[in-house]
């Protein structure tokens, strides 16, 4: 007879659809994030082939329009912005704080109807049609000239934003009102605080995303002048609206991928991390301060040069907290005992290609270089390596950390490093070559260029084959896993935090009796329960069983 | 150029942080490998110094990024006074340029080394953007704006433009080269080019008449309306008591939105020409109005104030 946990407590679809427990929502998430990752990996996929040759290999400039704009919708709004949240944070964050569940479970599966609701739009909009807007949707192009399906597209992105909305509530008051005895928000693991971080962005930020679209929709439907200056509106106010909501929203994709790496590199490094309330502050740094610096995207939209010059410095101290981060993280690897286990390899590839990315960042908030710089592939390969070498590095690394977790079974080690290896080569081959194109004055969003461009493009389609390659791997070795897999155990890296206190998988009320917190986060000198080798614990040869 | 200084800078700063962090996580991570399965790291806290430290440097460098980078700004933002204005319209797509003799160029833009060339940008449809890459320079053209850029060609030659700014379907065909020739040539060109020329002060002050805008613009300044003569780049005295400077912008402001700024001693009576008049329309009427620099100003109520010199 084997254990009951939440994945065997039950049975049936029904016993999915209609569940309240956050780690079978977590799944659910899983499982149609993943789909739409595929979705926007497949138009990606497409680009690439296309820019091979300077005139367009593959399809009409009209086609290639909707497959930048529907991957980056696909990939921003149904994948980047709930992936670690709606499932990491969705499993996790009750487990880390020592909860049953999230404080609202049925708004949680809400959550989940909410954003499939709004995919079915999304997707109605790309096969009946396809949007060609860009993901940003600039009017007067997406409320008047375009031809293509915008406003189910709109209408779908509208109605997403309230599964953010609530995931984001759910979480805030899961952390301030549902932590075990002992959980001070000082023991809080890092991981948390930047799940903390991000609900605060998905408040205060989705409801001005949701009025924009729906204004800008209105305006396409309805003939009502918001943006539309034949009609008396000001299309730079859209600008405004937009970036006020999607500059944090970088941050909403970011900061949980931060916060994963938080975790993963004092386990591996089998000690505390370095700075703990520097790292935690900077999260809550990062997002408040990330609501004032949206107008930097327009710097050459002919706005003020004093709104230019304010939003530039903004965006300057906003780089402050993540390099306070990204030394810390540095200064935690000085004198641990670091394993090489695939988490720690997506752990520090995160590092080395988030360093990239925010270095980036300062050539961009640089006034004098973004006049330069400003629209071209320099942005395309910022951005990138934030949100893909940062944000889907964190997230590939955390579904490997927490995999046993999840599932109760062990990933294929030996595979698992050579995918992350695949994984950082390819990202950096496919977009290295593109800031050299930016610098250069490629611009984005042409399908097709002066045939100048032709030898970097060509190698950034290279590394896209490779980085499909690394993509494909734990796609196919995870799923082998569930059922194949060696059993985990409660433990098996050993970590710190409550998760690791409890069986894997967890039974379906998380933990057996309400845990206790005695002690400090990332602790191992004084945790002589988990085998290692610390005074005072008893001389186990080898902890790990 | 000065952006390629400022390139370099950041370049040498940011290569600096990247090289020494990659090299401290590499060294870290081959030092410090787990040696047994039960070791664990030696419980290190943190350090009040290096935290300190880490916020302070970088936010000093960043500050003089951040400081360069506006000196370049500011300078590219604020066109110098002796320039050569040309008129340029973005429609989806293609790019249509009016010397100012009125030659009028399809994606294509002649200039002369040596002179300081100022952009006069506006949309016919959705927002584009100008963008010269081998110049460093670019500005989105919005419509319902008029923006302005400016650069100085130093060498003669060919250099692509590109529209920068997403703009629908044929955007990345919507672009073209600026042909930098030496001012001898130029002149030349500009004289002697047998593409259709239009003169636009004629064909503005054709439209002034037509529009019936000199029904009440009248040039001694006894009509309904101010009169025009000598206002283009004075100092104009407004109804609540400010002063505007009439440039390119105002003047199509006050053509198509003529309410947002009434002039002193005068009522708000004119009617909107939104929607009536293509870019080119208003291009034709400004530089007729610009030509009545030459006019006789009326004593009375140009509503200008008493010219302060140019800044």
């Amino acid at each position: 007879m084997p254990r009951e946990h939440y994945l065997n407590a039950t049975y049936g679809i029904r016993s999915w659809l209609l569940t309240t427990d956050h780690k079978r929502i977590a799944l659910l998430y899983l499982a149609s994030v993943t789909f739409f990752f595929f979705v926007g990996g497949a138009f990606a996929t497409m680009i690439r082939i296309h820019l091979l040759s300077p005139k367009g290999l593959l399809v009409t400039p009209e086609t290639y329009n909707k497959l930048f704009t529907m991957h980056g919708v696909a990939m921003i709004f149904f994948f980047l912005i709930p992936s670690i949240p709606a499932v990491l944070g969705n499993f996790l964050l009750p487990i880390m704080i020592g909860a049953k569940d999230l404080a609202f479970p049925k708004i949680n599966l809400l959550s989940w109807y909410i954003y499939l609701i709004g995919g079915c739009f999304v997707l109605y909009s790309f096969s009946t049609g396809g949007l060609d807007t860009g993901w940003t949707f600039y009017t007067p192009l997406s409320s008047v000239y375009s031809n293509s399906a915008v406003t189910p597209a709109v209408l779908g992105v509208f109605i997403n934003g309230f599964s953010s909305i609530l995931t984001g509530l759910n979480f805030i008051v899961t952390v301030h009102t549902m932590r075990a005895p002992g959980m001070t928000w000082f023991r809080l693991p890092l991981f948390v605080w930047a799940q903390y971080a991000t609900s605060i962005i998905f408040i205060l930020g989705t409801p001005v995303i949701a009025i924009t679209l729906l204004l800008a929709g209105m305006e396409r439907m309805f003939h009502l002048g918001f943006f539309n200056p034949a009609l008396g509106g000001d299309p730079i106010l859209f600008q405004h609206l937009f970036w006020f909501y999607s500059h944090p929203a970088v941050y909403i994709m970011i900061l949980p991928a931060m916060g994963v790496v938080s975790e993963i590199i004092p386990t591996f490094a089998r000690k505390p991390i370095f700075g703990y309330s520097f790292i935690a502050g900077s999260s809550i740094a990062i997002a408040v301060i990330g609501f004032f610096v949206w107008a930097h995207h327009m710097f050459v939209t002919g706005e003020s040069t004093y709104a230019a010059l304010t939003f530039s410095l903004l965006s300057y101290l906003v780089a402050i907290p993540s390099a306070v981060k990204v030394f810390n993280w540095t200064s935690t690897l000085y004198k641990g005992s670091i394993s090489y286990d695939t988490p720690m390899l997506y752990a520090l590839g995160f590092i080395g290609l988030f360093l990239i990315g925010g270095l980036t960042g300062l050539f961009l908030a640089c006034l004098g270089l973004d006049i330069h710089l400003h629209d071209t592939y320099f942005v395309i390969a910022h951005f990138h390596y934030i949100m893909v070498g940062g944000a889907v590095m964190g997230y590939v690394g955390g579904l490997h950390y927490w995999w046993p977790k999840i599932t109760g079974k062990l990933y294929p080690e030996f595979l698992a490093r050579i995918a992350a290896i695949t994984l950082f080569l390819g990202f950096n081959l496919t977009f290295f070559p593109q800031f050299i194109l930016g610098y250069l004055g490629m611009p984005r969003r042409y399908a097709s260029y002066p045939p100048e461009f032709q030898v970097l493009n060509v190698m950034s389609t290279a590394g896209a084959s490779i980085l499909a390659l690394g993509y494909l791997l734990p796609m196919i070795y995870l799923t082998w896993s569930m059922r194949y897999g060696e059993v985990a155990g409660p433990n098996p890296w050993p970590g710190t935090g409550l998760e690791w206190r409890t069986p894997s998988p967890p039974p379906t009320e998380n933990f057996e009796v309400t845990p206790e917190v005695t002690w400090e986060p990332y602790d191992y000198e004084n945790r002589p329960d988990l085998g290692l080798d610390v005074k005072g614990a008893p001389a186990l040869a080898h902890g790990d069983d | 150029m000065s952006v390629d200084g400022l390139m370099a800078y950041i370049t040498a700063i940011c290569a600096f942080f990247a090289i020494a962090i990659t090299a401290a996580v590499i060294y870290f991570f081959f030092k410090y490998r787990r040696k047994h399965p039960g070791e664990v790291g030696v419980p290190i806290h943190g350090d009040m110094r290096l935290e300190t430290a880490w916020i302070v440097v970088p936010l000093f460098l960043a500050l003089t990024m951040f400081g360069w980078g506006a000196v370049v700004y500011v300078d590219y933002r604020r066109a110098p006074m002796d320039t050569l204005d040309i008129y340029v319209i973005g429609k989806q797509w293609m790019w249509k340029v009016q010397q100012p003799t009125g030659l009028r160029e399809i994606n294509e833009l002649h200039v002369p080394v040596g002179r300081n060339v100022k952009l006069i940008l506006a949309s016919e449809d959705v927002i584009h953007d100008f963008s010269v890459p081998a110049f460093r320079v670019k500005m989105d053209v919005v419509p319902g704006h008029y923006n302005t850029m400016w650069f100085r060609p130093t060498k003669a030659g060919r250099y692509h433009f590109f529209c920068q700014q997403y703009c629908g379907t044929n955007h990345a065909l919507m672009g073209g080269w600026v042909t930098v020739m030496e001012p001898m040539e130029y002149a030349a060109w500009l004289s002697g080019s047998s593409e259709a020329t239009a003169n636009p002060v004629l064909a503005g002050e054709k439209l002034f008449a037509e529009k019936a805008c000199n029904t009440c613009h009248l040039p001694n300044g006894t009509g309904r309306a101010p009169s025009l003569n000598g206002v283009y780049g004075a100092n104009v005295l407004l109804a609540n008591g400010s002063t505007v400077t009439a440039d390119d912008a105002y003047l199509r402001e006050s053509i198509l939105n003529p309410q947002a700024k009434i002039v002193a001693g005068y009522a708000p009576l004119m009617p909107s020409f939104q929607g009536q008049l293509t870019e080119e329309q208003i291009i034709d009427l400004t530089s007729y109005i610009k030509s009545l620099q030459s006019q006789p100003v009326p004593t009375k109520g140009a509503g200008v104030a008493p010219a302060t010199g140019k800044k």
